[in-house]
């Protein structure tokens, strides 16, 4: 320890506390906690119910045990309703993927340059993405009545803004020498694109896509809560009429779901971006 | 100036043509059943989605009229023209936003807790034990596969309507998903400092407090900040089960054809999710800055 004592004594200034750091902590820290208690009385949470409700909750997950569709039939309408979610997420992944690729040269600073129309294109792409795919479904549902359909375009309206920037990303930073190569040995603006930048931007955005997928499998699951069709539809109802083991069949149908398309599309990822590099 | 190629004699050349076509068009064919299997599984899922190209396109106006129709007020004019009338229950929305920005929040801050405890639990290098680390593991991927909305309905039934069975539901999916991320942070660090601590006698949990939080903290408070900024997003739609927030009022707007006050809450939830993913995103720089400053 004297060792210590004498190497306090020599750099004093190494072992000094940092008061204006440690300060600027401590107020982030005591922010974040003083809002949290703030939270908490607003929303008057009140620890006793709190205890109740996870009592309750013990009972629930017993009564889950063992999940069941209770019989055969249900068990092939909860497939049919699976298959109807993942129609659902593909229909509008596909969608808007198609739909966002002329959006994404559109909005590519080095296709477009109009600065005006560039900021008015991000704004309203924003708008679009701050609001809910749920709250999409319930708009479409006006348009094309309950069902699948709805649920679908949500998805596809949601995504068209993501999809679009990330397309004019990708154009945006794709590399211009291919393009020069291809107009050097003769070819037109059109033979540019074709060979230039597609091969570059393809591959990126098929990866996205994908990735898109698997999370819009997700949304497509809990969609029906609002009548935009899949397995939604009957968790929601199942879980209303308090009909557990069934609600519980159906969760563990959407994780096994989830779970396989988690892995296909890794797959078809790796696969995908593996090809850029031969 | 003139450059020359030389192009080599044709019983060079064949083999060289050969293969190219070969590798050409085995690419191509590749294409085309790329293509071919998602031009079929388009179809199948358009007869799973139940797709009516008829009725979409008789009522595709009524997209167009339904954004015309909420931007009109009950009298016929148009919603700017008189902004006091349109948002006639302004303080009441303000209150339910803002209950829903404090669930989003309260949801965040505790998810953030949780993954933070769990993450090093599941990152290989700081845990020895391979069963630790798996159980850890599937616990997070059950808590971020299961949608927030799913967790709230059956929260709903046990803890009573509100906003507290929102926050729990939110909580539980923010542990899963930044628990992963976490995770993922702490397994990229650079041990070294560990090692450090552990050789001077620190115990794990001092290890973790003077040798991995330094490294990891800036980028936890990067994902926490994108993460709530995604929570908003959603909190805004728990209300439609009965967890509490601004959902429960657009719900009801858009069933019971309020037209003028769906298109009033409409644009004050995107105000707000806009401002808030401004600010998340400034807020990220800097954080990020701040890491690259610190070598």
């Amino acid at each position: 320890m004297s060792d210590r004592a004498a190497l306090v004594a020599r750099f004093p200034a190494a072992f000094a506390p940092n008061w204006s750091a440690r300060l600027q902590t401590i107020g982030v820290v005591g922010g974040a906690v003083g809002l949290y208690i703030f939270g908490l009385v607003t929303l008057d949470f009140d620890p006793s119910r709190i205890m109740r409700g996870f009592a309750r909750l013990g009972d629930i997950f017993e009564m889950m045990l063992p999940p069941t569709p209770d019989s055969w039939s249900r068990g092939q309408l909860y497939f049919e309703a699976l298959i109807q979610t993942l129609s659902i997420a593909f229909l509008g992944t596909f969608m808007a993927a198609i739909l966002a690729v002329p959006l994404g040269f559109l909005a590519a600073r080095n296709i477009v340059a109009n600065w005006l129309l560039h900021i008015l294109a991000r704004r309203s792409l924003d708008t679009i993405r701050s609001v809910d795919t749920l709250i999409w479904a319930l708009i479409w549902i006006n348009v094309v009545g309950l069902g699948p359909f709805a649920g679908a375009l949500a998805i596809m309206t949601a995504d068209i803004a993501a999809f679009g920037k990330l397309m004019s990303e990708a154009i945006e930073t794709a590399d211009r020498k291919p393009v020069e190569g291809v107009a050097a040995a003769g070819g037109n603006r059109l033979e540019a694109i074709r060979f230039g930048i597609i091969p570059q931007v393809l591959p990126i955005f098929a990866s996205q896509v994908l990735y898109f997928f698997e999370s819009n499998t997700r949304s497509a699951t809990i969609i029906g809560i609002v009548g935009a069709g899949g397995i939604g539809l009957y968790l929601s109802e199942e879980i209303r009429v308090l009909e557990w083991q069934r609600a519980a069949f159906l969760i563990l149908m959407v994780l096994v779901t989830v779970a396989i398309i988690d892995q296909v599309s890794q797959r078809l990822r790796a696969a995908i971006m593996g090809n850029r590099g031969r | 100036m003139i450059h020359t190629i030389a192009i080599p004699p044709d019983a060079q050349m064949a083999p060289l043509m050969r293969g190219y076509a070969a590798s050409v068009s085995a690419r191509r064919r590749q294409m085309l059943l790329g293509a071919a299997i998602t031009i079929l599984a388009f179809l199948l899922a358009c007869i799973g989605a139940e797709v009516d190209p008829d009725k979409f396109w008789a009522n595709l106006g009524n997209f167009g009229g339904y954004f015309y129709r909420i931007s009109k007020l009950d009298t016929g004019s148009f919603v700017w023209t008189d902004p006091v009338e349109w948002y006639w229950g302004l303080g009441r929305w303000l209150r339910l936003l803002g209950e829903t920005l404090l669930m989003a929040y309260l949801g965040t801050a505790t998810g953030f807790v949780g993954g933070f405890l769990a993450c090093f639990l599941c990152s290989r290098n700081l845990v020895a034990h391979a069963w630790v680390r798996v159980a850890a593991r599937r616990m997070l991927e059950f808590c971020r596969t299961v949608p927030d909305i799913v967790f709230a309905l059956i929260f709903v039934i046990a803890f009573g309507l509100g906003p507290l069975p929102g926050v729990l539901a939110i909580a539980i999916h923010t542990t899963g998903a930044l628990g992963k991320l976490f995770s993922e942070v702490v397994e990229s660090i650079d041990m070294k400092p560990v090692e450090g601590v552990a050789a001077s006698g620190g115990i794990w949990v001092e290890q973790i407090r003077f040798g991995v939080l330094p490294q990891v903290l800036s980028n936890f408070a990067s994902y926490g900040i994108l993460r709530f900024e995604v929570n908003v997003r959603g909190a805004t739609v728990l209300g439609f089960v009965g967890a509490g927030g601004i959902g429960e009022e657009l719900l009801l707007a858009i069933r019971k054809f309020f037209y003028s006050d769906v298109s009033a809450i409409l644009l004050l939830v995107a105000i707000c999710v806009m401002v808030i993913d401004l600010a998340s995103e400034h807020i990220r720089h800097r954080l990020l800055t701040i890491e690259g400053g610190k070598p």
